[in-house]
């Protein structure tokens, strides 16, 4: 499908409940590389062992039609056991977890230290002149946190990607 | 019969082996047919199958032929195609076969050995990552790494091929699997692994929403595709009945053909880059589009934004993932194509919608039949393909004949000029092209049908690509007839160098050709040569009263066309055809030159 240019690019989070075998994050990766469809962040954990499931978290992005193609093309797998669009659901969440090391002396450090303190961001390790941080959260808040920590001397930082659940009790 | 008894009797007391397991769900799951060919690490089910009367193994001459084989089976009888490969280099040369396959939505199961589990990963002799490499091209794969899997994975594995969408499952079974003693389970008992039961029933109110469109159309069209044909034949007869409620006109994919008769005043003949003036036309002009069991592929709709502009779009397919995909539809309607054309039937019936009046319609479509697209200029001494093909079908329309074909022009003048009247007949490679497809899928047909006329139209660079196969007919008795319309030229690629490159004819000309006769009696088969369109019809008539396999070298024209043709990047209503002298290397514009 030639990209319409009237259509805008949106992104979009699903929640993949799978069979938990051998080759199932391949496939569904391979699905992704084939067809040449964006992958933004993927996880994967089993969830259930007892019925034997994981869940795949894919934040994707694309035209209406391309995102409405994915879900199909992801539904019809046989190893996929439902597809759920998180990003579209009022009761949706999404979260992420990071780990963020800043190195700095100093004011530099001291205000590294407030920034995080707003975020609420946990220091999970600190040595006299760097910090690694632990803040979970939506992605766009640990955006801007590391937007903020970038010039107080930002080195290293490890994502999970998005985690999502929906609220309530179904 | 003696021993079947004792090789069951024999089950009671001794648990099977996996070889044995796999053999034994074979037959339970009703197969009669395999497709194959021996190496090491299928050994064991070789051993298993030596003494199993039930399963007819058919010796092919490479895994390409194995796997087109089972598809012309499966093609022409509604069943899954089996084959039996060994690891490594057998899995892999059947992986054109599985794409075609897939591409085709045929159902197979494709069996293929692998090293020992152990060995798996250490680059062990004639290992291959054969789950690795068939994700893809697969609609379902297994690598069974315990025997007590593997008659649940066998029966899962024709429940997901025969399913939905129909398409190929590999089974990738280890050497030590295959020798170690394990439970069997039947059919019944088997508890699949994955719950897969895609929808058949379509949604009652869009069925009703579409028929109250049809209702109203002034000019409504049907375009019809392979998916008619995986619904079984009884589609096929609800099809006409519905078309025949309604009035509207009739065409058909390339996959489709036989699943609404050609002989019927509705039929159109079929649509897309090499399809007749009167559908593409249609197609362009019409306001209301019932697409059943087609997919829009990219040969039918050519530019996408001038495709059909102007018409209400409904489309009903079994794969949601068809839907949308590359048309926007008004009405998608998810479902097996034969259970909502019944359901149509019904809601048509249920709205008390007469037949509307359509004669403007059919008025506008006389006009397009008139200027008689598929014309060609005829020649007394030479033979023109297209004559070659409307010959073999005026001598063999009235036997119970079945069509393959391999790729290129001549597939196209085949689906032009062979008409059918019934689906399952008609077997050709219609998404992944594969040239040196229609031999072997006559093979395969002919096993499934063994009096009936299986001819395989063939150009003579295609038939090159699969010609051992010509020796399994021959070690089998299928008298399988192999008309191959000779131009000297991979005619389709010299068509287009010709249209789109400056008719820079670029290595796609065959010097030193076989002489086809010889080369069939080399092979143990007939050869069969005709030169002049006088001496066609009994050379042709020569090729059906011989009761054994046959090579035809049918000398044609070289450097015929095929028209009409829709340029790429085109629109329907701007169809070249062969005689309005358009000059032909202006007709494709540089972002033409550019798709396939
Ligand atoms: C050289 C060359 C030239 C070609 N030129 C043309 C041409 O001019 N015209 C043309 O038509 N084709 C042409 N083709 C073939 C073309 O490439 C496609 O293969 C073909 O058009 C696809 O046919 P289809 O849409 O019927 O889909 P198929 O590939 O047959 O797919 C079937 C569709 O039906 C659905 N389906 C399956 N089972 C069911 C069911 N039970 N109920 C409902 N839906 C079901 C599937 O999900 C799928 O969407 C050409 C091919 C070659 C090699
Ligand atoms: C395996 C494979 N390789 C290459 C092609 C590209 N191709 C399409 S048609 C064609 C020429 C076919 O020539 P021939 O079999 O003589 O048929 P004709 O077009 O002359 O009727 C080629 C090379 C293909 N479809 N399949």
């Amino acid at each position: 499908m030639p990209p319409r240019v009237n259509e805008a690019i949106e992104k979009r989070t699903f929640a993949v409940l799978v069979d938990n075998e051998p080759g199932v994050l391949a496939r569904v990766v391979g699905l992704f590389s084939a067809r040449g469809y964006n992958i933004e962040s993927l996880t994967v954990a089993e969830t259930d062992k007892a019925a034997h499931a994981s869940r795949i978290t894919i934040v994707t992005s694309g035209t209406p039609l391309i995102l409405e193609q994915i879900r199909a093309q992801l539904d019809r797998m046989v190893s996929i056991r439902t597809v759920q669009d998180v990003s579209s659901d009022p009761l949706g969440i999404e979260r992420e977890l990071s780990l963020i090391k800043v190195r700095g002396t100093g004011e530099q450090r001291a205000e590294a230290l407030r920034v995080a303190d707003i975020f609420r961001a946990k220091v999970i390790d600190t040595t006299h002149e760097s910090f690694v941080f632990e803040l979970t959260g939506a992605s766009s808040k640990i955006d801007k946190f590391v937007n903020l920590m970038a010039p107080l001397g930002l080195v290293e930082m490890s994502r999970t990607g998005v985690l999502s659940l929906t609220r309530g009790v179904d | 019969m003696t021993t079947q008894i004792t090789a069951e009797a024999e089950t009671m007391t001794k648990p099977l082996t996996g070889a044995e397991i796999l053999v034994r769900a074979l037959v339970d799951q009703g197969v009669d047919t395999i497709f194959g060919y021996p190496g090491g690490a299928v050994l064991p089910i070789y051993d298993a199958l030596f003494h199993e009367p039930r399963l007819h193994h058919v010796l092919v001459r490479h895994e390409q032929g194995a796997t087109h084989a089972a598809e012309g089976y499966a093609r022409s009888t509604g069943k899954p195609g089996v084959v039996l490969v060994t690891s490594g280099p057998g899995a892999t040369n059947a992986i054109t076969g599985i794409v075609d396959a897939l591409m085709d939505s045929i159902p197979l199961v494709v069996i293929t050995g692998q090293v020992a589990t152990h060995l798996i990963g250490s680059d062990a002799f004639q290992e291959a990552d054969t789950v690795g490499l068939t994700r893809s091209c697969t609609k379902h794969n297994y690598l069974v790494k315990r025997v007590e899997d593997l008659a649940g994975v066998v029966h899962e594995a024709f429940h997901i091929a025969t399913s939905g969408r129909p398409g190929p499952v590999v089974i990738d079974i280890p050497k030590d699997v295959q020798f170690m003693p394990g439970p069997y389970i039947g059919p019944e008992e088997a508890r699949h692994k994955h719950s897969y039961n895609p929808r058949t029933k379509g949604d009652p109110a869009k069925i009703a929403e579409a028929m109250a469109l049809l209702a109203g159309a002034k000019k409504p069209v049907f375009y019809t595709g392979g998916g008619i044909i995986n619904a079984g034949p009884k589609a096929s007869q609800a099809l006409r009945k519905l078309a025949h409620m309604t009035g509207a006109p009739v065409t058909s994919t390339l996959m489709g053909l036989g699943a609404f008769p050609a002989a019927d005043p509705q039929w159109l003949g079929m649509l897309g880059m090499h399809g007749s003036y009167e559908s593409n036309h249609v197609m362009h002009d019409c306001d209301v589009m019932v697409c059943l069991g087609a997919r829009f592929d990219d040969r039918i709709t050519g530019r996408l934004d001038a495709f059909s502009p102007g018409s209400k779009k409904i489309h009903v397919d079994i794969d949601p993932s068809s839907i949308n995909k590359n048309v926007r539809v008004d009405i998608g309607i998810v479902g097996d194509a034969g259970s909502i054309i019944e359901d149509m039937i019904a809601a048509w019936n249920a709205g008390g919608y007469k037949k509307p009046d359509l004669t403007g319609w059919w008025a506008q479509i006389e006009q397009w039949r008139a200027r008689k697209g598929f014309a060609y200029r005829k020649d007394p001494k030479v033979i023109k393909p297209q004559y070659a093909i409307e010959r073999l079908y005026e001598l063999t329309k009235d036997r119970d004949t079945y069509i393959t074909t391999e790729v290129g022009q001549h597939q196209m003048w085949a689906a032009q000029f062979y008409r059918f009247e019934e689906p399952n007949h008609w077997m050709t490679s219609g998404g992944l092209g594969t040239m040196g497809y229609g031999l072997p899928a006559a093979v395969g047909a002919q096993m499934a049908h063994p009096d009936a006329l299986v001819i395989d139209i063939a150009g003579e660079a295609s038939v090159q690509m699969t010609m051992q196969e010509f020796s399994t007919a021959v070690q089998f008795n299928l008298p399988i007839k192999i008309f191959i319309v000779n131009n000297e030229w991979m005619g389709m690629v010299r068509q287009w160098q010709q249209l789109l490159h400056g008719e820079r004819y670029s290595h796609s000309y065959s010097d030193s050709l076989p002489d086809f006769v010889k080369l069939a009696e080399a092979m143990g088969g007939v050869g069969i040569r005709a030169e002049t369109p006088d001496e066609l019809d009994a050379k042709i008539m020569q090729m059906i009263d011989t009761p054994r396999p046959v090579l035809f070298d049918c000398r044609v024209a070289k450097e015929e066309n095929c028209f009409p043709m829709i340029p790429s990047g085109k629109a329907h209503n701007e169809m070249l055809l062969g005689d309005d002298g358009t000059d032909l290397d202006s007709a494709i514009d540089d972002e033409g030159k550019m798709l396939v």
